[in-house]
């Protein structure tokens, strides 16, 4: 019986394991063969990943769309990791009644669906196009302005802030330096991993956000990599070859980051709801 | 004294800029969400209609499809997705079994892919040649191809197997994490005590995991209301509006039809009520306060 049940059990897993991978196999697979052979239901790697790759990159804007993909993801993770840590630092270290308020009506901001903003929000950026336009409409910082300090971050870091030893603030204060060099100096180099495992969410956010970019960015030479494939997606005559390039591309950095930093990536989604 | 009115101000200085900008991109757009919700008319221009977009609603057939739509995706959806995650979970919480790590990883890289990447992906799989029908045919499940993507019924069954596989791991995660938390003694003294694997789960484990229960029971929720990114790139709401979101038709009259914004962020303001409502009824179920 007991046997029994530890096979069901590894059968259970085997399965739901393969099912989460076959996509992934799959969409490797189909970079490497003519569309023929993808709709032909070719399961083994082909000689075609030079075709796909030249059509890709010839045929559609894939260098602008990774660049303004790349430009977006960098800025914007940078900026975030630098203005939520700050707050998350100033919330916890500098803590008072009134502080905490406004912390909590922060984390009511967490419970709005964006789908509920978007429209008053374009109306927002049609506003600031009118008086800066190179933040307004259709620029590339529009697309990261509104995710770029969420409660989500601020959260995250507050709550690892309390892993930080008081004492060393203390001790610096003695040393006789300042309050933000205090942060800067000693704060940073210290919370590394914390960092880490931020940043590998920042990012992947940015990387893979659709929505918004698709109602802010309007010109062909300001999409990004998601709005491209969603374009290659909807053709009515569809290369699958080369889309299925552009879906691998568009998948390597986070699937890449993800091997190589697994215990942040996790503790950046888990940490924020522990404790 | 001086010193501890500096640092207080200090304090404030450093949540200055993300309090502000939370307020403009976030409170702001609620207000405005609001207050647009009894204005209407094409684009920018706007004027008072009362409660007119509010009667609106009640009588129109797209926005009842969607409503309809979304709440079946919800009800279906994150049950069976949160029980997956769960038995997966506790199933790789078993130290003695082999290639855990494996495994986990397998699970949960899904949670890792663009949301676009993935839906064109699965749009591709479904279509009449593609994989997944082939796959069906070679096993003699069905003689002729099923046309999943053009049917009302399957594609919304499309709709569903495609967030099950793109969160379940994602979900899996957190339980997995929340056990490993759990103290072993605890369930030695339970056997000590004569319950078996199944009292066990149900009065041990299932209790100790009830904030992160609560958690991802929220968050799956928020989620599946809003759902867009797979609406429009596997089905774009079709056949006809058999697929149709509500964050689709907010999108559709915004952007896609004579945009009437201040219709759409009246159907907008109900994602919020059922948000709000939801919340209210899980976390009254759960019986927390935080």
């Amino acid at each position: 019986m007991k046997r029994l049940k530890s096979i069901a059990a590894y059968v259970f897993l085997v399965i739901a394991a393969l099912i989460s991978i076959y996509p992934f196999f799959w969409m490797v697979v189909s970079m490497t063969n003519r569309s023929v052979d993808v709709t032909g239901g070719r399961q083994l790697p082909g000689t075609y990943l030079m075709e796909n790759l030249n059509n890709l990159f010839g045929q559609v804007d894939m260098v602008t769309a990774l660049g303004n993909s790349t430009l977006v993801a960098v800025i914007s993770t940078l900026l975030t990791m630098l203005l939520t840590s700050l707050a998350g630092y100033g919330f916890h270290v500098y803590r008072s009644r009134r502080k905490d308020i406004v912390f909590n009506v922060l984390l009511l901001s967490m419970m709005i669906p964006f789908a509920a903003i978007m429209i008053p929000l374009y109306r927002l950026f049609g506003r600031i196009s009118q008086v800066a336009p190179w933040i307004g409409i259709d620029t590339l910082a529009a697309a990261f302005l509104p995710t770029l300090t969420t409660a989500f971050f601020i959260f995250f870091f507050r709550q690892n802030t309390g892993m930080f030893p008081e004492e060393l603030i203390e001790a610096s204060r003695l040393d006789g330096l300042s309050e933000t060099g205090i942060f800067f100096r000693i704060y940073i180099p210290t919370m590394k991993t914390t960092y880490a495992a931020a940043a590998i969410i920042a990012f992947m956010n940015s990387w893979n956000n659709f929505l918004w970019p698709l109602i802010v960015l309007q010109s062909p030479a300001k999409k990004t990599v998601p709005l491209l494939i969603s374009n290659l997606g909807s053709s009515y005559a569809p290369d699958y070859g080369m889309i299925m390039s552009a879906i691998t591309i568009a998948t390597l950095p986070t699937v890449f980051v993800f091997f190589l930093m697994q215990k942040h990536f996790v503790a950046g989604m888990t940490g924020s709801v522990k404790g | 004294m001086e010193n501890s009115l500096k640092k207080h101000r200090v304090g404030w200085f450093y949540i200055m800029i993300p309090v502000l900008a939370i307020a403009l991109f976030y409170f702001y757009p609620m207000l405005d969400a609001l207050l647009l919700s009894f204005r209407s008319g094409m684009g920018m221009n706007l004027e008072f209609v009362g409660l007119l977009n509010w009667k609106r609603l009640l009588s129109d057939p797209n926005f009842i499809t969607a409503l309809s739509n979304t709440l079946t995706y919800l009800v279906i959806q994150v049950p069976v997705m949160l029980v997956l995650a769960m038995l997966m979970s506790v199933l790789l919480n078993k130290e003695s079994l082999k290639f855990r790590g494996l495994f986990r990883t397998a699970i949960f890289l899904p949670a890792v892919t663009s949301l676009v990447a993935y839906s064109v992906v699965f749009k591709y799989m479904f279509s009449p040649d593609g994989i997944i029908n082939r796959f069906l045919m070679d096993l003699s499940l069905t003689d002729a191809p099923i046309f999943f993507l053009s049917d009302p019924f399957w594609s919304k069954v499309v709709i569903i197997l495609a967030i099950t596989w793109r969160w379940t791991g994602y979900n899996m995660i957190f339980y997995l994490s929340s056990l490993q938390n759990i103290d072993k003694s605890v369930y030695e003294a339970a056997r000590v005590d004569g319950a078996n694997a199944i009292q066990q789960f149900f009065k041990i484990t299932m209790p100790m995991l009830k904030p992160i229960i609560l958690f991802t029971t929220i968050t799956s929720t928020i989620g599946t209301l809003q759902l867009f990114d797979e609406i429009l790139n596997i089905t774009d709401g079709g056949p006809g509006n058999a697929t149709l979101s509500i964050s689709k038709y907010i999108y559709d009259l915004s952007f896609k039809y004579t945009p009437d914004f201040g219709y759409a962020a009246t159907v907008s303001y109900v994602i919020v009520i059922i948000v709000i409502i939801l919340s209210a009824i899980q976390f009254k179920l759960a019986g927390e306060k935080e």
